[in-house]
């Protein structure tokens, strides 16, 4: 057992949580996320040229040699940082279908993910799904050797920076089978696509991306036709690791933040870190912050594992960080009073992010039901 | 002990329905639980009710209240929240007159309360100071007697739409010199165009501008405008607080947020199926909505032995922590029951209007942004651990 990182691994960590420390201060990624565009494109460039963008790619891929645990040390420091730019759409996500795409596909995207000028956005969820993953309205119809597609997916995070879209539409079978279901590759200015797109409470940007007859070719199919479903789990439960390192991060900080806060804060002439009731619902934050971690660990590290037990872990981590995030961001607000409700501190710009991370991927309920199912699945079948 | 309505009280619901019905401005229909609305909205349903003399119902008839019984006010409330109605907001009404026609002077009553009754003069509050969040007696504005003025220097924060304020009410500091923090203070009421008053907004977490940081200048006031005596104002603050803390419950507007979320989890679908039917979900209502039953009938009994003659006591400590608790956990669910839809943000959107801003459910607009925004609720009006103080020290006696 060893839970040390790899002397690559620290660098990464080292480096970039410099570059977040002197470029992305929080006045800074205030005014950037209330800009027009929303986003630093030549931030994106130095996260490249740092190597964060191939750095969970295989060597024969052409990335670094890492894999999810390097994609853990940099959503932590992205956490801490309340980075906006998209690192799980397009890196992990995009990223993660085409490392298990063809060689082909490979050659076409994966580069371009790679260095950071191609930028993916997953488009899974839709208006009448909501975390099912199979629960699709969006069809490919077969068309020759290619496919049409037709559809509405929601929330698309990252889309109005995007190059290109993965998106899962269903091939065949009714709406919600696990069969029937396959995933695209889809550029953003194919005829067709049209985005409509907007802030989101967390100070990131989305679309609502609407597909009206856009033909794709045969060549456009990540993975199997109709047997895309156990692709889309493996990518999307390692978004999940993804985003719960972010939530660490992101815990961490209003953790650190509201403990700074208790010291200097003084009322009825004391420091307000000096009253029990606060110090202990402190040492609580401190406690899920901790277990989270924890969770982070166990399910980057079962990514790999066979599917039950990797969908299970997956499946904790997010239940658990989900509860711990909710905690953690709603008495560093209380804690910080009413200042915790201003825009202009950061701690309420991190419980916001918390926020969200619950329900991207699926909420504590969704995994809940998700693990518990699993768990049935696994016991013995009853004597009877 | 009873439960039932009277014949009288079955006709008064039907009359006051009937009359919401008739009156409730069209141009507010939905925009009950926004927070970004223009002066003219918010007094739209005040003026109405100004107009038929039932914008003050808890006060002294003698004053302009109603004379309503606490079962008609009961009954005024819910049938108010059934249409989510935007209320008189509480800074007038529900704070300072209380605080004018217990202690000011005739002058003051007969000045200041026709005003705040018609919803033609916006009072706001001047309590919190940067310093001073929850340790409210630690004031450090001061008024300075200089003839027949007060000259009044410092900053307030928190104050809660001042911007669209005619008027505030303030707690000076009025004898540097006195032994405990809560003794020299006083109570005085301040023309907010006075020269020398300055609003600054505060932009909060959900995008929206509902408070603002005050400063005061030399700003100079006439001695009449002290509430009762000087020095005593924090006895008119606790006064003020406690009648705060009893209106803070908000249970009618949870019942209808309950309503409404059940609405919203039964247009939702998971796996196909409406949200509702999902157990998880629906025992999160279930237990929401037994919490806001033992916090609905504790206002009830609080009411009825006010309405025995007995003032606000720190038992409005209870409806204020667990009202708070109950909003907020209302708002929670409402975020949670919208999925993915929560994240977009509205008042970032270029068209968001009453019909909602066309990106999701319009059931799903707004939802984390009100859930945002009531995280306030624990840490205003006295935060929910300064009420549990209160109970602990004046309940418990510990």
């Amino acid at each position: 057992m060893d839970f040390n990182f790899t002397e690559e691994q620290s660098m990464i960590r080292d480096s970039l949580s410099r570059l977040i420390r002197e470029q992305y201060d929080f006045d800074t990624r205030r005014k950037v996320v209330e800009s027009e565009s929303g986003w630093r494109p030549e931030m994106w460039a130095q996260f490249a040229e740092l190597g964060l963008l191939m750095a969970p790619f295989s060597e024969e891929d052409g990335g670094l040699g890492g894999g999810p645990i390097d994609a853990m040390v940099v959503m932590e420091e992205f956490g801490k940082g309340l980075v906006v730019e998209p690192y799980v759409p397009s890196v992990v996500c995009g990223g993660g279908f085409l490392k298990r795409g063809n060689d082909a596909q490979k050659e076409e995207y994966l580069s371009g993910v790679m260095s950071g000028e191609t930028i993916f956005a997953f488009a899974y969820a839709e208006p009448r799904g909501r975390y099912n993953l199979a629960d699709l309205e969006t069809t490919a119809k077969k068309d020759g050797a290619g496919f049409v597609l037709n559809g509405h997916k929601a929330v698309v995070i990252g889309a109005p920076w995007a190059t290109h879209f993965i998106v899962t539409a269903r091939t065949s079978g009714d709406r919600r089978d696990s069969k029937g279901v396959s995933v695209f590759v889809v550029a953003k200015d194919a005829q067709g696509v049209s985005t409509r797109d907007y802030p989101t409470v967390d100070g990131r940007r989305a679309s609502e991306v609407y597909f009206e007859n856009v033909s794709v070719g045969a060549e456009s199919v990540i993975g199997e036709v109709d047997n895309g479903l156990p692709l889309i789990e493996i990518v999307t439960d390692e978004a999940i690791a993804a985003i719960c390192a972010e939530a660490c991060g992101a815990m961490k900080v209003a953790h650190t933040m509201t403990v700074e806060y208790s010291r200097q804060r003084k009322q009825f002439g004391v420091p307000i870190g000096k009253f029990q009731v606060l110090q202990h619902r402190m040492v609580d934050m401190f406690m899920e912050h901790e277990q989270s971690i924890s969770m982070t660990y166990m399910a980057t590290l079962k990514i790999d594992e066979d599917e039950v037990t990797r969908k299970k872990a997956a499946s904790a981590a997010k239940v658990r960080i989900g509860q711990a995030g909710r905690f953690v961001g709603q008495e560093a607000i209380q804690i910080h009073g009413g200042m915790g409700m201003t825009d202009e501190l950061a701690v309420g710009h991190y419980f916001k992010r918390l926020t969200m991370i619950d329900s991207e991927f699926g909420n504590v309920d969704h995994h809940l039901k998700r693990y518990t199912a699993l768990t049935e699945m696994d016991l013995p079948a009853a004597a009877e | 002990m009873n439960l039932d309505f009277s014949p009288e009280e079955i006709a008064f619901r039907n009359e006051v329905r009937e009359f919401i019905r008739e009156n409730y401005p069209k141009e507010l229909e939905g925009m009950g639980t926004r927070e970004d609305l223009t002066r003219e909205q918010f007094l739209a349903w005040h003026k109405v009710l100004g107009k038929k003399g039932w914008s003050t119902p808890a006060w002294p008839e003698k004053y302009g209240g109603t004379g309503w019984t606490s079962t008609q006010r009961y009954i005024w409330s819910e049938e108010n929240a059934r249409v989510d109605a935007l209320m008189p907001l509480p800074f007038g009404v529900a704070m300072v007159a209380p605080v004018i026609y217990t202690f000011g002077s005739e002058e003051q009553k007969q000045r200041h309360l026709p005003g705040i009754q018609s919803g033609d003069v916006w009072w706001c509050q001047g309590y919190s100071e940067p310093g001073a969040g929850s340790d409210l007696a630690s004031v450090k504005t001061t008024a300075v007697r200089d003839g027949d003025h007060y000259v009044i220097n410092g900053q307030k924060t928190w104050t809660t739409l001042a911007q669209h304020a005619d008027w505030g009410f303030f707690l000076c500091r009025t004898d540097p010199n006195a032994k405990k923090p809560q003794e020299g203070i006083s109570f005085i009421l301040v023309d907010m165009k006075t020269p020398g008053i300055e609003v600054k907004p505060i932009k909060l977490i959900d995008g929206t501008h509902e408070v603002n940081e005050t400063w005061l200048t030399d700003v100079r006031v006439p001695v009449e405008n002290l509430v009762g005596k000087e020095n005593e104002g924090w006895t008119y603050a606790k006064f003020l607080l406690a009648h705060e803390r009893s209106g803070i419950a908000g249970v009618a507007r949870s019942k209808r947020g309950v309503e409404r979320l059940r609405t919203i989890a039964s247009e939702e679908l998971v796996d196909g199926k409406p949200l509702i039917e999902s157990q998880d979900f629906a025992r999160k209502i279930s237990q929401l909505e037994i919490d806001l039953t033992a916090l609905e009938f504790t206002e009830l009994r609080t009411l009825a032995s006010e309405a025995a003659g007995k003032g606000p006591g720190p038992e409005s400590s209870i409806l204020k922590v667990k009202g708070t608790e109950i909003q907020q956990r209302l708002t929670e669910l409402t975020l949670e029951a919208v999925g993915n839809y929560g994240a977009p943000y509205g008042y970032g959107m270029e068209n968001a209007g009453n019909e909602g801003f066309g990106v999701g459910p319009d059931h799903a607009n707004f939802a984390a942004e009100t859930y945002f925004n009531m995280r306030k609720t624990s840490i205003y009006g006295g935060s929910n651990e300064i009420q549990r103080n209160i109970i602990s020290k004046m309940i418990l006696g510990l």
